[in-house]
């Protein structure tokens, strides 16, 4: 909702201003969970079809890149990369990795689903603790730093 | 062999974040816009900081990415998020971020989530 003009010499102005900058990083962090979520599943998925062990040759590594399923992961991941640093130009650090955790939530349910990996009742407790953190963690100030920077 | 691969991970992320968090501050908000990662990727080839913070994220990719061929994703994942308290430590220390004690809980919580996720 827009502000008044009356009302923007009271200070809504920049509490519209604080509304769309925190839309705007949630939206990164969603984002970049989606797409850490899935590059990672694609990465895992290509990699375990590998014929030879990843170790410490660059040129295995090379190779398995030529799989679809570890190329669109990668670019995936790339892609989050980006999306994290934008995020992080926005917003602490200490407040980016724990909120970015219900990405650990979802790589367990995506490991369920397409990989058949086993999800214990454990497992599910394990996803209420993470989100009740996040839902404490997100309650908390974006950016406690000043920014010296200004696009 | 499963550890090691966890430590370079774990260090090698820490690393990272802190140098990009660092950098990111001091360049101001960015965007995902096609403009947006375009001006990112500039900066990502021009700031020593973002530069030396890829080699990082270089070497704990190649890392994770055999962990996750020889392990569990519900494992690899999971693990590597020790890197959690490293991190939250270093952002007070190093960055200057106020953790209060609510940040500190929601972490904590968070922390204890990703143990119990990877047993």
């Amino acid at each position: 909702m827009g502000c008044p003009t009356w009302r923007k010499a009271q200070g809504c102005y920049h509490q519209g201003v604080d509304q769309a900058r925190t839309a705007r990083t949630y939206l990164l962090v969603l984002l970049f969970i989606g797409l850490r979520g899935f590059g990672n599943l694609l990465l895992a998925y290509g990699t375990k079809r590998l014929p030879a062990m990843l170790g410490v040759h660059p040129a295995a590594y090379l190779q398995s890149m030529l799989d679809p399923a570890v190329a669109a992961g990668i670019a995936m991941l790339i892609f989050s990369m980006f999306t994290r640093l934008a995020l992080l130009s926005v917003a602490d650090l200490s407040f980016v990795l724990p909120v970015t955790a219900v990405g650990y939530v979802l790589a367990a349910v995506l490991g369920r689903v397409f990989l058949h990996e086993d999800v214990t009742a454990i497992r599910w407790l394990a996803a209420f603790l993470i989100f009740a953190g996040v839902a404490v963690v997100g309650s908390t100030p974006q950016n406690t730093t000043k920014q010296a920077g200004a696009q | 062999m499963k550890w090691v691969l966890v430590a370079i991970t774990v260090v090698a992320t820490a690393l990272s974040d802190l140098l990009q968090s660092y950098e990111l501050k001091r360049a101001g908000e960015q965007s995902v816009s096609a403009r947006g990662i375009a001006r990112l990727a500039g900066m990502v080839v021009r700031r020593r900081y973002l530069i030396l913070s890829i080699v990082c994220l270089a070497f704990s990719f190649f890392a994770f990415m055999a962990l996750v061929q020889s392990q569990p994703l519900s494992f690899a994942v999971p693990a590597s998020a020790a890197s959690f308290i490293l991190e939250t430590i270093a952002a007070k220390l190093v960055l200057g971020e106020q953790v209060g004690k609510r940040r500190t809980a929601g972490t904590l919580l968070v922390l204890c989530g990703i143990v119990l996720l990877a047993r």
